[in-house]
């Protein structure tokens, strides 16, 4: 008796533990008054904040089409975009996707000076792409990421990166027009989801990633279908 | 078409027999008043573009070579002519006639920037040098004459001096007026050294030494056609008629095509000013061969060289970067800068070029290092605004420091070109490289359809290189594709290594590409598109060499 009741205090502890630390984190965010990027309106809706921050950092889980749709607004706003450490880039397809090619840097091989070649190019860049060589360390991502608020720089890392915004991921990817050897790839139907670390559970939405017409754009007419649990971040 | 060719003459024009002489001169508006030929000595450079090129690719000088432009002869060496190969001849014809022919690319801007030496040889000889085109330029010869004791002495001297330059046999006319001292150079004869390679008409005697040669001499085609028709075969039949007569009927330009002819050439000598010389040059004894040694000796030279340009009130836009090494090499390469060069800038390009042993490195230690502005603008147009520079200048900034760190060819800009597979289209020019057509050098065009290109969309991760991969039907064999397209069994799995294998859940193909089946660097190849159990969708090419993963759908 005594040992249930204080069982059920811990529980209700716990939970008032969990939602003030969601309060504490939610009023730690790294900016109050966030300046926005312009933002694909597909995605804009999933981010904390309804869009793309000014000196914050996004991680994409392995999607260089959903990069692409990410780079293709501020990049059409007339922003410069510099790509390091991804020499497998497609530049052709980022042209579909409509970042202007004029505006965009490419640095493939900065070796074994990422930070340097980031930060330098987060100085005069708005929008950064980059791909840690390998596991960053936690210096150096402070460093840069102290350097990413000061200048107002958005970092979109593809793959893990300590201390993101968000974390966007693909999951139930679908192509449609090609079959048991005909047709061709045509459209993908594909679940974006977002975690973030200040909003409480992740968001998800069915996107056409691109569709036929080569645009991308939210699939309104089937539900989203319920995401198995599967730790993201 | 001039009514001149078609028509008769409107005007009679009759033949005097000899009123050249005492012709009144201010009845022609076209001419000085009173003016005396002056005394010209003309030297030229036989076969310049020709020489300017052998000397370029070092060729022996007697090297049958042709000059082409537009896929037509424009320039044939002495050895070429002598086997047919003339101007305005098919490339295919001239190498036909002659099979040995070296078969050159013509640059109008190699020809004048080869003939510079030889304009400044002559400058220190004789000042006042008028460039008429690249390999024929005319000075003053009345204070030369003076002073090395005689025109024919002078004459010889400077074409002595031109041939120590690279000339090729440079032959020199003495004459009253540009033209006639022009005719007199062309009919030197060749042996040079022999003091024939100076023709010398005396003060007087131009109008009794044009007076024998054709008419076709005249620059003006469609008076030149109509003077053959009225039977007028040389100047000196043209410098019978009567000037006043010849300027009612043609007018000024006419007039002074007469006077010409009459060898009364009056047009004064315009001397070119001397450009001033802003190239920067190091020597260095002993040879150097780290690249940071050469880099410290050419700092100071590059900021005098800056301060050179600024004090002219000019920024440069591209240099010339000229190294000399111990072992005779040389390497030499323009480089572009997208605003404008500081001396770090400077300092950057000859390092990269040391360091760019794949393209222009040199082997052996540098002895010397040249850099000369290859363009520049007035300082005004390249200012800061009131409000700082705009956004692109510090976007360059940026970049360049990057540069400096990485390399030239680590910060690229992209842009698409024309061709069937993704490298080919995807284009990728160092920063500050790029011309400003904004199409990179060597791309295809890519406004042509391209049939056999991949339908949108493209993948967005292009593999460079390529991995290897294994597509394998349901039996665990390799997938092949026979000679008419069709495929040995469907794939179903395929996997990078041995360790991880994909099931495919669709596959699509092959669509062939069979590219330059005529030619050495033929490429043929099947294309894939296949979508895994994640719904990861993969572009595979099986060719010579196997399967391999292109690029992926991601």
């Amino acid at each position: 008796m005594l040992d249930r009741s204080t069982v059920l205090e811990s529980v209700g502890e716990q939970d008032t533990v969990a939602q003030l630390q969601a309060r504490i984190k939610a009023m730690q965010a790294t900016k109050l008054d966030s300046k926005l990027i312009p933002t694909h309106p597909a995605i804009a809706g999933l981010l904390p904040g309804g869009g793309l921050q000014q000196g914050a950092a996004y991680s994409i889980d392995r999607s260089a089409m959903l990069l692409m749709t990410l780079l293709a607004a501020p990049s059409a706003a007339g922003t410069w975009c510099g790509i390091v450490g991804m020499p497998e880039f497609g530049v052709e397809a980022a042209q579909h996707f409509g970042v202007d090619l004029d505006r965009l840097v490419l640095v493939p091989h900065p070796g074994d000076q990422w930070l340097a070649v980031t930060a330098a190019v987060a100085d005069v860049m708005e929008v950064v792409v980059t791909r840690p060589p390998k596991r960053a360390t936690d210096s150096s991502v402070a460093r840069l990421a102290a350097r990413l608020r000061q200048r107002g720089t958005t970092l979109l890392v593809l793959g893990p990166w300590p201390q993101t915004e968000a974390m966007l991921s693909l999951s139930q990817s679908e192509w449609h027009g090609i079959g048991e050897g005909h047709g061709h790839l045509a459209a993908r139907e594909v679940t974006v989801t977002v975690t973030s670390r200040t909003a409480g559970r992740p968001r998800s939405a069915r996107l056409w990633l691109p569709d036929a017409g080569e645009a991308v754009r939210r699939a309104e007419n089937r539900a989203v279908q319920p995401l198995p649990e599967r730790q993201l971040a | 078409m001039s009514p001149h060719t078609r028509r008769a003459p409107v005007l009679r024009l009759d033949r005097r027999p000899s009123s050249g002489s005492a012709f009144p001169a201010s009845t022609v508006g076209a001419e000085l008043p009173g003016a005396e030929p002056p005394r010209v000595a003309v030297l030229w450079c036989p076969d310049w573009p020709v020489t300017a090129a052998a000397q370029h690719e070092k060729l022996p000088p007697d090297a049958p070579i042709a000059l082409v432009t537009k896929n037509l002869v424009f320039a044939s060496s002495g050895s070429a002519r002598a086997e047919g190969v003339v101007r305005g001849l098919r490339v295919r014809e001239a190498q036909a006639r002659q099979p040995g022919l070296v078969v050159l690319d013509y640059d109008p801007a190699l020809d004048s920037r080869a003939f510079e030496p030889i304009i400044a040889a002559m400058e220190e000889l004789v000042p006042g040098v008028q460039v008429l085109r690249p390999g024929l330029c005319a000075v003053r010869v009345r204070g030369a004459a003076r002073y090395y004791g005689g025109e024919r002495a002078a004459g010889l001297f400077l074409a002595g001096r031109a041939d120590e330059e690279g000339a090729g046999g440079a032959r020199v006319g003495i004459a009253d007026g540009i033209f006639t001292a022009d005719q007199a150079a062309r009919r030197a004869s060749a042996g040079a050294g022999s003091g024939q390679a100076v023709r010398i008409v005396p003060a007087g005697e131009a109008a009794s030494f044009l007076e024998p040669l054709g008419i076709g001499l005249l620059d003006d085609e469609q008076l030149v056609t109509l003077l053959r028709r009225l039977g007028i075969r040389t100047l000196g039949a043209f410098a019978q008629l009567d000037a006043a007569d010849v300027f009612t009927r043609f007018g000024p330009g006419g007039a002074r095509l007469h006077s010409l002819a009459s060898g009364r050439d009056s047009w004064p000598l315009t001397p070119r000013t001397p450009p001033r010389d802003l190239d920067a040059v190091v020597q260095f004894e002993p040879a150097l061969d780290r690249v940071d040694q050469v880099a410290f000796g050419v700092r100071t030279a590059a900021e005098g060289f800056i301060d050179a340009l600024t004090a002219a009130k000019l920024v440069c836009t591209a240099i010339r970067v000229e190294l000399d090494s111990d072992s005779g090499e040389l390497s030499e390469r323009v480089w572009l800068h997208p605003r404008s060069f500081t001396p770090a800038d400077v300092v950057d390009r000859v390092r990269w070029q040391l360091q760019g042993a794949g393209e222009v490195g040199l082997k052996s230690g540098v002895t010397r290092v040249r850099v000369s502005p290859e363009s520049v603008d007035a300082i005004g147009n390249h200012e800061g605004g009131l409000w700082g520079a705009g956004p692109d200048e510090r976007v360059h900034h940026g970049l360049s420091r990057v540069q400096s760190m990485l390399g030239h060819g680590a910060v690229l800009m992209p842009s698409v070109g024309g061709g069937r597979t993704l490298s080919d289209r995807q284009q990728l020019v160092a920063w500050g490289d790029r011309p400003p057509d904004g199409r990179a050098p060597g791309a295809k065009p890519v406004d042509q359809p391209w049939p056999g290109r991949l339908p949108d969309p493209l993948p967005g991760t292009v593999f460079s290189p390529r991995h290897p991969v294994h597509v394998l039907s349901a039996d665990g064999a390799s997938v092949e594709v026979g000679d008419r397209g069709t495929v040995s069994a469907p794939p179903v799995r395929f996997s990078a290594n041995s360790s991880e294998v994909r099931r495919l859940t669709a596959w699509a193909g092959p669509w062939a590409i069979d590219e330059r089946w005529w030619s050495a660097d033929a490429r043929s190849a099947w294309r894939f598109q296949a979508v895994d159990e994640t719904g990861c969708a993969w572009l595979l090419v099986l060719d010579a060499g196997g399967w391999w993963a292109e690029a992926r759908y991601d």
